[in-house]
């Protein structure tokens, strides 16, 4: 090449870089701003609420006054409806979506219900709310329990562990299934021994997911009736008598941690707005602490895991 | 093309039929990629099928364990005899062919487990639980793949600690513990290097004193080096079919002269 050219070229060179370059910063800087408006936000919560942040306010029931008031019955209710949550999209999620990826025949159906599925995860979720209070509030006569919260939150989040379920098996190479298949396997065990153990990490991944999602929610529970002010605790699950275990606790009423959240909020005194935050510091570590765990999960179940 | 051939078989063979293509057309949907092929497969034997690219060798291997049967829209018009027995027929179980004809695929894909568990799952699938025996039988079939002395202090360890060639004879292994009839070879060396391809030629030529063995392959010398018969096809016909020195020698077809000497393909 006529060193001219190469002149030139190299000018094309640099200035071509130069564009990527740029790109690349004006990328940094907008991550950067982001995270740091997020962390502004979440230090403030915590700095507001962290005094509150003591045994007693776990140990306590909510209360008229603000230093006596603590998350006692918020914490306990959102651990027995995410109990139930988890109970009921689990096992339905987990099922559906392996149907639908590797029994149902693919044809205008199953993308029909392909596309409802996905739609479902997209629907505010006021609706379920709306549709859990005459299903399950009204016409099954579940009342304003644990269990009809935790069948509305299920329902919230059924999309998200079938859709998550249908791409960890989707990731599976092909090749493991035939293997399988040519050594007898029927596709029951192909899919039992071989396709869910190898994407048990991702479909966990999506089941904590859909469950930091659904711990969050206010809306459908206000919506079926929660409580706001609950000074007990439901029926405990383990009795003195046989058999030792008792559902009682499924018909209790309940309020979560955002409901709670949402009662201090709305009150005049500002000692109740540093409830708040201690509460949603609790709340924000509880959804860390579960993607802790997927994240975790996923790296012991992926270990030695590759194709 | 190759016609009806099966009166010939004690002519051709040197030792007994164990398995007849009779009249076999499949179809991918509308797409007909097997056309009347007639072939024959001699027990304790090697056959290669041999032909360029898409022209069906494949598709004819993964007839022989059912594999189309997995995908909708296949359809096998025609006769497999094993034993004289119509694997295509409807009353025949795909699980019971794939179970008496194993079959090992052309990029090594053992189970992301341990490697004792990948030679055992041919036991496991039948509900065997005799933990002695499942023992027994995966040492038996490791030494048969010639990887026992390799991995005889790790059986516990993934089999994705293995290299290619030890995953690729992993997976024999694992095609040998249900003590199949025939056993399948689709390209078994195309992803490896040439150690772990002399390797694995050199098991073939062991495990053949047992079982029928039919091999797909890419590569010529492979066929003339290994099979004992071979089969080469072209746009989903059977060309030619013979005794592998024969057919390398004296091609009684233009088309297989010119493959064979490199002229396409």
């Amino acid at each position: 090449m006529v060193a001219e050219n190469l002149q030139t070229l190299r000018g094309e060179i640099n200035q071509r870089k130069l564009i990527n370059n740029l790109f690349a910063i004006v990328g940094l800087i907008i991550i950067l701003v982001s995270i740091l408006i997020l962390l502004a936000l979440v230090l403030q919560l915590v700095i507001n609420g962290w005094s509150r942040i003591t045994p007693e306010f776990f140990t306590s029931f909510p209360s008229r006054r603000a230093s006596r008031a603590g998350i006692l019955s918020a914490w306990v209710g959102t651990s027995l409806v995410m109990l139930v949550t988890a109970f009921f999209a689990v096992p339905l999620g987990i099922a559906s979506g392996v149907y639908l990826e590797e029994y149902a025949r693919k044809n205008w159906f199953s993308a029909l219900i392909e596309i409802n599925v996905t739609n479902l995860a997209g629907v505010p979720s006021i609706i379920y709310g709306l549709l859990a209070l005459g299903v399950f509030v009204y016409q099954f006569n579940l009342g304003e329990s644990i269990l009809a919260a935790g069948l509305t939150l299920a329902l919230l989040i059924l999309p998200v562990v079938i859709v998550t379920t249908r791409e960890a098996l989707r990731a599976i190479p092909n090749s493991l299934r035939e293997a399988a298949y040519a050594m007898g396997a029927s596709k029951w065990q192909m899919i039992w021994d071989h396709i869910l153990p190898y994407s048990f990490g991702s479909i966990l991944t999506g089941i904590i997911i859909g469950l930091s999602r659904a711990i969050g929610e206010t809306a459908p529970v206000i919506t079926i009736g929660a409580l706001t002010f609950i000074a007990f605790l439901p029926d405990s699950p383990i009795t003195s008598e046989f058999p030792f275990i008792s559902f009682a606790w499924l018909k209790a009423p309940f309020t979560l941690m955002p409901i709670q959240m949402f009662n201090w909020v709305s009150r005049p005194e500002p000692e109740f707005e540093v409830n708040a935050a201690a509460a949603g510091t609790v709340l924000l570590f509880m959804t860390l602490t579960m993607n802790g765990l997927a994240i975790f999960l996923r790296y012991r179940f992926r270990r030695g895991i590759k194709w | 093309m190759v016609e009806n051939i099966s009166y010939l078989a004690q002519e051709f063979l040197d030792t007994p039929l164990k398995a007849e293509v009779r009249n076999l057309d499949f179809y991918y949907g509308s797409f007909h990629a097997l056309k009347k092929i007639n072939m024959l497969v001699a027990d304790k034997r090697v056959t290669a099928l041999i032909g360029p690219s898409g022209c069906g060798k494949t598709t004819l291997l993964r007839c022989f364990n059912r594999m189309h049967d997995l995908y909708p829209g296949n359809r096998y018009e025609g006769q497999i005899a094993v034993d004289e027995v119509n694997i295509l027929g409807r009353q025949v179980d795909p699980i019971e062919v794939r179970m008496r004809i194993s079959m090992v695929f052309q990029k090594p894909n053992p189970f992301p487990k341990s490697i004792y568990e990948n030679v055992a799952y041919g036991l496991r699938v039948r509900g065997e639980t005799r933990r002695n025996l499942i023992d027994e039988k995966v040492e038996k079939s490791l030494r048969g793949a010639a990887l026992w002395e390799e991995v005889k202090d790790r059986l516990s360890a993934s089999a994705y600690d293995l290299s290619g060639g030890q995953q690729q004879r992993l997976c024999i292994a694992r095609a040998l513990v249900s003590e199949p009839e025939i056993i399948l070879f689709d390209e078994p060396t195309s992803a490896l290097d040439p150690i772990a391809t002399n390797s694995i030629e050199k098991l073939i030529g062991l495990i053949k004193e047992q079982v029928s063995i039919l091999i797909v392959t890419h590569s010529m010398q492979q066929a003339a080096r290994i099979s004992d018969y071979t089969a080469f096809m072209y746009l989903g016909e059977l060309v030619e079919f013979g005794r592998t020195q024969h057919m390398f020698s004296q091609p009684e077809n233009q088309q297989t002269k010119d493959y064979i000497s490199g002229r396409f393909g």
